[in-house]
């Protein structure tokens, strides 16, 4: 028979180092005890820009990297403060966020949805970001936004048009300040009507993607709501290069307006190769043919070169606007890199900024409290005049821009004209819009992570 | 029938850029058995080259006009090029609009040596290694160039006009007696296909009219035997590959102003070229020309909404199913010798 050698004095002891090794792991992770992931340590906060920098928009992410950049320069206190100086709020004050240095890495997306994912994770698991900032592509958006949902980090999306985002796929980590494809319909239907007339035949050429997908419905939507008949909507391969074989069928169509649900370096190649294809100099049923082009950048503007004269399209935002935001912050972004920001700048520095603002007014950085204070969230000052996050599905509502190819450019980035600022009123929809994946459509729980 | 005439001269137009890129492809298989994965960079090396002659003649130097401001609110900084100063702002003009068809000055010693260079450097050390390790390097070298390209270009496509003359379209339905307008195609697009029917047009005199050529050719069909007469064949066959270069080249610089240069594009006709040999058969000439311009008419015809009705999807695949079927039925391809992939 055995004698146990167990005593209380001698489990207790036993029990409460073992219990203290076991939770020291934990309590040495930021987020052990802070209740959310990567809680910041010390005095400083580091956040993720994940951008292309390489691949076909790799010159958008470049120009969203160099205005994150920028917007953490104001958010240390560097430079002249940019948008600081016009933002309705006034909790920023250049000692970063709740006094904490901010500090940033960057990954590449490569604008390839599981590449982006890779780098999202990377810059959350290896280098302990709290927000991941900007991108280019609605696929990449789409699936960023997924990861940083479940790894419980806030995600602000780049550039991103299509519905999805903050429709079916809309999540609650994440927020959106880039405008959509139904507010693109919403702005350009009108003025189409007015310069057009509503007794057009239009043809789509669309991208054979999530993104192209969601902007022909929208514009469609909006051009038949103006009287429109669409005579056909073909898709398109992403990068086709040579678009001749789909524009051919186009001239006898009898159709008199072609719109071309294409972005990027497709857009550039299938607006070029439609206006040599004689599309603009031809007549069909007694109207001048017509090219529209539904959703800008400038970049992509600068791409078309003489070919977009004349063409209609939207922005989100735009250089050329007069309010003291813009100014402040193409005066800053333009003396430091010589010239004027892209929207898709804007949208990134924007953001940057508002996360900030937010974990400023929250009080912390959990994701969750930072979720709450986005959301129905109104301010002032950033371009675009009085903006709203709404808090039901995280999409950012504001004006929006109509746009035009300027006809007689004085300069190389005098490429496009504002034709109308869209009031924000014409624009908005419900949540539980269709287009947006209806009364299904849920942000979900916000994560914290941990 | 007004429909149909355009998808022809569509697939003519996309052909004959297949068919000149195929034809390099095929003559350096052909002459030194290399399969090269970089030959699509080559065909954007000649695009860049338009890009840089556009860019060269648009050299300018900067005028302050103080009566115009720019986003920032400064004085206007107004580049003046320096061909409008030197040649007046008529001819200088002139010159700039015609920067397109003026690169072959630039894209013939650049692909000459480009070629020479890569099969020099490179391509000489991997004769008697395996296929795939042929694959693998030049595939790496194109990689390299484009980024490369991209460092000095960047990513975005340039918009590389072509001159003004050529703009719009030529109404080819009145000439065959149609309705005006229903047959219009674009001028540049004409001029490319007739430049790629004289390109290879004098490929084909060089190597069948010449005693260079002539020696080519009895070396592409036994290099042993020709080398044994006291013949420097490999000498003969290095010229070939800068040739080679020189016609990838030339169907980069006179695409540009169809598809704006960016530093992928050799890539994404590189997979449909290497299809188009496979097809004309490896190491033939006349093949891999039929096989592109074969190819490049089908792809249109897929491309039509009456046909996608049928077969969703047949645009993106009609090239690789007329691959397998050649290459089920017919291994050698169209127009190959006997024996080659046939074992």
């Amino acid at each position: 028979m055995s004698k146990s050698n167990f005593s209380r004095r001698g489990v207790l002891k036993t029990g409460a180092i073992a219990g203290a090794g076991l939770a020291l792991p934990t309590y040495l992770r930021a987020d052990g005890h802070s209740g959310f992931t990567n809680a910041p340590q010390g005095d400083t906060v580091k956040i993720g820009f994940n951008v292309p920098q390489t691949g076909p928009y790799a010159e958008e992410g470049l120009d969203e990297l160099r205005a994150q950049e920028l917007a953490v320069e104001h958010l240390n206190g560097m430079g002249d403060g940019g948008m600081l100086n016009t933002f309705s709020e006034k909790n920023l004050d250049g000692t970063g966020i709740l006094g904490k240095k901010v500090e940033f890495v960057t990954g590449d997306t490569q604008t390839k949805s599981d590449v982006a994912r890779a780098s999202a994770q990377s810059m959350i698991q290896k280098d302990g970001c709290i927000m991941i900032n900007g991108g280019s592509s609605s696929g990449v958006a789409v699936a960023v936004q997924g990861l940083c949902q479940e790894a419980g980090v806030i995600f602000m999306a780049g550039l991103t048009h299509s519905n999805d985002t903050t429709g079916k796929d809309r999540k609650a980590n994440g927020f959106r300040h880039f405008f959509n494809g139904y507010m693109s319909g919403a702005a350009l239907g009108p003025v189409l009507e007015n310069e057009y007339g509503n007794e057009r035949r239009a043809y789509h050429l669309t991208a054979d993607y999530n993104w192209g997908w969601t902007q022909q419905e929208s514009i469609q939507a909006a051009t038949e709501a103006i009287g429109w008949q669409t005579a056909e909507t073909v898709l398109t391969p992403v990068g086709a290069g040579d678009f001749s074989s789909y524009i051919a069928p186009v001239l006898n169509s009898g159709a008199d307006t072609l719109i071309l649900n294409h972005y990027g370096g497709d857009m550039v190649n299938s607006l070029t190769q439609a206006v040599q294809f004689g599309l603009r100099d031809k007549q069909v049923n007694g109207k001048d043919f017509t090219i529209i082009v539904p959703l800008y950048s400038e970049l992509m503007a600068a791409g078309a070169g003489s070919n977009i004269q004349g063409v209609f399209g939207s922005m989100n935002w735009n250089w050329q606007l007069q309010d003291e935001g813009t100014k402040a912050f193409v005066k800053s972004f333009g003396e430091k890199y010589g010239f004027p920001p892209s929207n898709a700048a804007h949208t990134c520095y924007v953001q940057t900024l508002l996360y900030a603002d937010a974990v400023t007014r929250a009080g912390t950085f959990n994701p969750c409290g930072v979720v709450e204070a986005l959301e129905d969230f109104d301010f002032d000052g950033m371009g675009n005049g009085p903006t709203t996050y709404r808090g039901a599905d995280h999409q950012c509502f504001k004006d929006v821009l109509v746009m035009k190819g300027k006809e007689n450019p004085t300069n190389q980035y005098d490429t496009l004209e504002i034709v109308e600022v869209t009031p924000r009123a014409q624009v908005e929809y419900a949540a539980d819009h269709p287009m947006f994946g209806g009364a299904e459509a849920s942000l979900g729980d916000c994560n914290p992570g941990a | 029938m007004d429909v149909i005439l355009v998808q022809i001269l569509n697939g003519l137009d996309k052909g004959a850029a297949y068919a000149l890129i195929a034809l390099g492809l095929t003559l350096i298989f052909g002459t030194l058995g290399v399969v090269n994965f970089a030959h699509g960079a080559l065909f954007m090396i000649g695009a860049f080259c338009a890009v840089t002659m556009q860019r060269f003649l648009n050299l300018s130097q900067t005028v302050i006009d103080e009566t115009q401001t720019d986003f920032l609110g400064n004085p206007l900084k107004v580049e003046v090029p320096y061909v409008q100063s030197w040649f007046g702002e008529a001819a200088g003009a002139a010159i700039q609009d015609w920067s397109v068809p003026l690169s072959i000055l630039l894209v013939i010693p650049v692909m000459l040596f480009v070629g020479w260079a890569m099969e020099r450097g490179l391509i000489k050390h991997f004769y008697k290694r395996p296929h795939a390790d042929q694959i693998l390097v030049t595939f790496g070298l194109a990689i390299v160039i484009g980024e490369i390209i991209k460092a000095f270009y960047g990513a975005n496509p340039i918009q590389t006009p072509m001159p003004s003359a050529f703009i719009g379209t030529i109404d080819l339905g009145t000439w065959l007696g149609m309705d005006p307008g229903a047959v219009a195609y674009p001028m540049w697009r004409m001029v490319y296909f007739f430049f790629a029917a004289a390109v290879i047009a004098a490929v084909f005199a060089f190597l069948q009219f010449t005693t260079f050529g002539m020696v080519v050719r009895a070396g592409m069909a036994d290099r042993e035997t020709v080398g044994m007469l006291g013949i420097d064949i490999d000498k003969r066959f290095t010229l070939m590959f800068g040739l080679a270069a020189c016609v990838a080249g030339l169907a980069g610089m006179m695409y540009a102003p169809i598809l704006s240069p960016h530093y992928n594009i050799g890539m994404d006709f590189l997979v449909l070229s290497f299809v188009v040999v496979v097809v004309g058969g490896m190491g033939s000439l006349p093949g891999a020309v039929l096989a592109g311009f074969v190819l490049g008419i089908l792809q249109s015809f897929a491309s039509m909404n009456e046909v996608k009705a049928i077969l969703p999807g047949i645009d993106q695949i009609i090239i690789y199913l007329v691959a397998i079927i050649i290459l089920l039925t017919r291994p050698r391809g169209l127009m190959g010798r006997k024996g080659v992939m046939e074992e």
